[in-house]
């Protein structure tokens, strides 16, 4: 039952408009057109089996990984059970401790907030560390449009913005561009680059340092997101690898961090278990390179004014979903996505949302309302892969198939699909009406005129199948039938 | 043991020859074997598609006709699969709490094929015989759902005269995923086209498998491209014996039963 046959009033979903969580065609098109980038299934193909092996390896070392996994599940669970309590108690301790928390209703009042804050300072730009949460209100568009310069300081994010591009995974942005691909990017864009520049990654990754390293020394005020907000010490947490987001949360004299409100964790002692279970996911390393922690401010060290804003956008409405809510646990790992055959061949863009891959298939819609991103839910063969992998054990094929069954729930009108499943159901709940369609299926026999299989060009949706798939001719009797005939009843 | 057999609907009506093999095979154990005639579908296609309240019924018509067996044994990992994690949610997702319960316990009497013979019979050697080179397909569902295992690997190691050749990439998805095939017709082939190029680098024979779908969905993937290498049910490999063999036997175009 939803929540409107319960007579509750919806709660909001993200608005329209703003940000980046709806695509603009449905994903069989949009797929369609990237199955033909061949050097896009290449790269994609090539890097997450590297990352998927990585993954694997790693996480076979760990002999309690179950029971971690088992952690972390049941401390998300406990903790959405209580996010209001977690989270006041967050704005009381970051308060506490000399930081400022605004609540963001949506994507619009985080940005304006946002904007707000930077023009308040009378700073002219902004670093950022690589942040989904800012990615997905569109915070960047909204920071230059107040005439504001927005630089984004994480390698994959700065290739991305230099080629104009979009983010394509949730942890390697640009996934889907190879090295060959990036040197020319950074040759066409960076200025006074080196113009022997190779597509070397040592080569590359100093020519992003010498290029981003002045914006660190020069920038006042830098926005970030953060992996975990420990509601118990008011500690905000920011994991990473290059190194690039530490210099972005101790450099400048002000720092906004943007958290969607699904990030909070009790007590510090909970990041012992999501500090494993992360890194080892994610870019299958043991420990992850940086790891940096902060409450409030440090007089003398470090920004000197600081700034939570914590972000629903739909996440409420999310939490009300008994079933869906479980995607508000997600670590934002990735590890489902390197894992996916459907991410590994269509990449990030077809999904139309900042969330791609699996979660993206569950998260997105439900923010949205599964009616703005009804196509995603359908985006999976539910071969399960991403379950396994998820070190929070979200249960993606579940709440996939959960969010059909909603979309299905919501339609108005009789689609011709939903007719041919409720005949369908009819024949299938009652015996004889069963056996009566299984033998008209066999006037396909006519279609096939003695042939194995049934002619290439049928009409939809059979023509979904046969277009690149032989369907066989039915045999001239089923199995129960033959069966009883022998046998007697 | 008297086995009541679940053909699945889409094994009654397209490929019948598996479920035969099953029968077959049953009773070569020295089991009885009983086919209940009001059995339809488990219901898993209108759950995965978004059909849940008309899968209620469908759920309703599989425990009335299962009602009282024994054990239950299916030549396909999906459909157990929903009849163990999704039909007693169904059932009570729409207040049918008597029907959940049923279903929930008629699950726990519902093998898939592989489990029941390893693991309640406590066979590895059906004592067939089929000798062809053959490569496994682990389907998703029988592999991340049911957990099977290695447990028809064992099987077809004990298969007199079978080569058996590993798969390279085995655990990823064919494509089939029900409507996914259909709904999401062009991702759904490439996958199956590596799915193909996986299967044909062993040069193998047969390409089997515990799940009719998706060998429904390879096989006609092989045969659009003219393709030798054939799709052939497990069951139907540990149906044959030296009296018995059929070197042609598929799970693809079936003619006849
Ligand atoms: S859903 Fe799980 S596997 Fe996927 S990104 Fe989130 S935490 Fe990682």
């Amino acid at each position: 039952m939803t929540a409107v046959d319960l007579g509750m009033p919806g709660l909001p979903t993200a608005p329209r408009g703003v940000g980046h969580l709806r695509g603009d065609e449905p994903f069989p098109d949009a797929a369609r057109t990237a199955l033909r980038n061949g050097q896009q299934r290449a790269n994609l193909g090539h890097a997450t089996t590297t990352i998927r092996n990585k993954r694997a390896r790693v996480v076979a070392e760990l002999p309690d990984w179950a029971q971690l996994r088992e952690a972390g599940r049941a401390l998300k669970a406990a903790t959405m059970a209580r996010l209001d309590d977690h989270l006041e108690e967050l704005e009381r301790q970051v308060t506490a401790h000399g930081g400022t928390v605004h609540w963001a209703r949506d994507a619009n009042e985080a940005n304006e907030i946002v904007t707000r804050l930077v023009q308040a300072t009378g700073a002219t730009e902004v670093v950022k560390v690589k942040s989904m949460a800012t990615q997905e209100i569109g915070l960047n568009e909204a920071l230059e449009a107040a005439g504001l310069d927005v630089f984004e300081t994480d390698l994959a994010e700065l290739i991305v913005q230099l080629g104009e591009d979009k983010p394509s995974h949730i942890l390697v942005p640009a996934i889907h561009k190879n090295r060959a691909e990036i040197r020319e990017i950074f040759a066409r864009t960076i200025p006074g680059v080196d113009p022997g520049l190779t597509d070397d990654p040592r080569q590359l990754a100093m020519a992003a340092r010498a290029h981003l390293r002045e914006r660190f020394l020069r920038a006042r005020v830098a926005v970030s997101g953060a992996n975990f907000g420990v509601a118990e010490t008011g500690t905000l947490c920011v994991v990473e690898s290059e190194g690039n987001g530490r210099m972005c949360l101790t450099l400048p004299d002000t720092l906004i961090t943007v958290m969607g409100i699904e990030k909070v964790v009790p007590t510090w002692r909970d990041l012992e278990v999501f500090l494993q279970l992360l890194p080892r996911s994610s870019t299958g390393e043991r420990m992850n390179p940086y790891t940096s922690t902060w409450a409030g401010v440090t007089p003398g060290d470090g920004p000197q004014e600081f700034h939570l804003v914590l972000l629903d956008n739909g996440r409420t409405a999310v939490l009300a979903d008994e079933v869906g809510r479980e995607a508000l646990h997600c670590i934002r790992c990735s590890a489902c996505l390197n894992v996916c055959p459907v991410y590994e061949r269509t990449g990030g863009h077809a999904y139309g949302s900042v969330y791609p891959g699996p979660i993206g298939a569950i998260l997105s819609p439900q923010l949205t309302g599964v009616e703005d991103n009804a196509s995603l839910p359908y985006a999976s063969s539910l071969c399960g892969a991403c379950y396994d992998v998820c070190p929070v054990a979200i249960d993606i094929p579940k709440i996939l198939v959960h969010l059909r069954g909603e979309h299905v729930e919501a339609q108005t009108r009789l689609t011709p699909e939903a007719a041919a499943f409720r005949a369908l159901s009819a024949a299938m709940s009652r015996p004889w009406l069963w056996h009566l369609t299984q033998r008209a299926s066999r006037l396909g026999r006519l279609l096939a005129r003695g042939k194995p299989t049934l002619p290439r060009v049928l009409p939809p949706p059979a023509s979904g199948w046969t277009r690149s798939r032989d369907l066989p001719t039915p045999p001239t009797s089923t199995f129960v039938e033959s069966w009883t005939r022998e046998h007697g009843r | 043991m008297k086995v009541a057999l679940f053909a699945t609907c889409l094994v009654d009506t397209l490929t019948p020859q598996v479920a035969r093999a099953t029968a077959v095979l049953l009773q070569r154990l020295g089991h009885e074997v009983v086919v209940p005639p009001t059995q339809a579908c488990c219901g898993q296609m209108h759950v995965n598609t978004g059909y849940r309240r008309e899968a209620v019924p469908i759920v309703a018509n599989h425990v009335r006709a299962f009602a009282g067996a024994e054990a239950i044994v299916a030549p396909s990992g999906s459909c157990v699969a929903s009849i163990h994690h999704q039909q007693a949610d169904v059932a009570r997702r729409a207040g049918e709490h008597r029907l959940a319960d049923d279903a929930a316990e008629l699950a726990g009497r519902t093998y898939e094929l592989s489990q029941f013979l390893v693991d309640v019979l406590g066979v590895t050697d059906v004592g067939a015989y089929y000798p062809h080179r053959v490569t496994y397909h682990p389907t998703c569902h029988s592999l991340r759902l049911l957990r099977v295992g290695d447990r028809p690997l064992q099987l077809l190691r004990a298969v007199r005269g079978l080569e058996l050749v590993e798969l390279p990439g085995a655990e990823q998805c064919c494509g089939f995923g029900g409507t996914f095939a259909v709904k999401n017709a062009d991702t759904s082939t490439a996958m199956l086209t590596d799915k193909m190029a996986n299967v044909l680098s062993t040069h193998a024979e047969v390409c089997t498998a515990g799940d009719a779908s998706c060998l429904l969905h390879i096989g006609g993937g092989l045969s659009r491209l003219k393709a030798g290498t054939r799709t052939v049910h497990l069951a139907e490999i540990l149906a044959s014996t030296e009296e018995a063999v059929t070197p042609d036997q598929t799970t693809r175009p079936a003619m006849s039963v």
